[in-house]
């Protein structure tokens, strides 16, 4: 079971980082911050249960 | 009677006078009110809670931490659950207390006399960042040490390193512990208490017939 959950997380080997000029930033961070912007606009479309319900 | 008694033990001494001052700048039915506006019924408004379900979760695994000491948390299983649940937590409230600051940000929060709320949120972020910093300083592993050294040009190019020396574990590790979780307490604390206070805010577009008279007033 571990090995299945760590197969497509393999933290044992240094972190992959990406270059733009001055800017440097590792992949999971990059991958963190699409996350959140995803959460962020999920939270502004999903409706909210039970809402508009109440006056 | 019960005005003579009042008369005689309630009007005039200093705690009378601090209740009633504190009832009035702290209404309890807004404090714990029963009813929010419509408006709140959306997903955006659900981050600012879990920044601070996050952040009770750090507090509690961080006292934990602090009370088992280093030797625990290194070598038990339990030690390195807690260590982990410490990490994680914060990792989860910078998730969501940034998700939260992008939705305030983009509402405009600060309005109808919002302003010391929006910046009581913005100085406990900036004070969260520190503390976390202190945090992965006393890791005591190499990423510490590299963090460390890293900081230290940083932090003496602007005057601050004689007395926030970031290589001194032990002076890192009570501004962790003690120093800025008080800070960062008493300022989550006064921003939940203005919310309560001031209201949540209004969406931009809000219809003019959900906002509260005295919110379409100002």
């Amino acid at each position: 079971m571990i090995d299945v959950v760590a197969a497509p997380v393999d933290l044992n080997h240094p972190g992959h980082y990406l270059h733009w000029g001055v800017i440097q930033l590792s992949l999971a961070n990059l991958v963190v911050i699409a996350v959140m912007v995803g959460v962020f606009v999920l939270a502004l479309l999903l409706p909210f249960p039970g809402g508009r319900r109440r006056p | 009677m019960t005005d003579r008694v009042e008369d005689a033990y309630g009007a005039g001494n200093w705690t009378g006078a601090l209740r009633r001052r504190a009832v009035k700048a702290l209404p309890p039915e807004q404090l714990l009110p029963d009813r929010q506006p419509a408006y709140v019924s959306s997903w955006i408004y659900v981050f600012g809670a879990l920044s601070l379900a996050a952040l009770v979760w750090a507090l509690v695994s961080g006292t934990w931490l602090a009370l088992a000491g280093a030797a625990w948390w290194h070598t038990s299983t339990v030690g390195h659950f807690v260590n982990s649940l410490h990490l994680w937590s914060v990792e989860l409230f910078f998730f969501f207390m940034v998700i939260h600051l992008w939705g305030q940000f983009f509402m405009a929060s600060w309005r109808g006399r919002r302003a010391l709320t929006w910046i009581t949120g913005v100085v406990a972020f900036v004070g969260s960042i520190a503390t976390a910093f202190t945090g992965y300083l006393v890791q005591q592993n190499f990423d510490s040490q590299w963090i460390a050294t890293q900081a230290k040009d940083g932090l003496n190019s602007v005057g601050v390193g004689a007395w926030f020396n970031v290589l001194n574990t032990g002076q890192m590790l009570l501004w962790h512990v003690m120093l800025l979780p008080l800070v960062l307490g008493v300022l989550v604390v006064l921003h939940v208490l203005l919310v309560r206070v001031r209201g949540v805010v209004p969406p931009l577009d809000a219809p003019a017939g959900e906002v509260p008279p005295t919110e379409a007033a100002q």
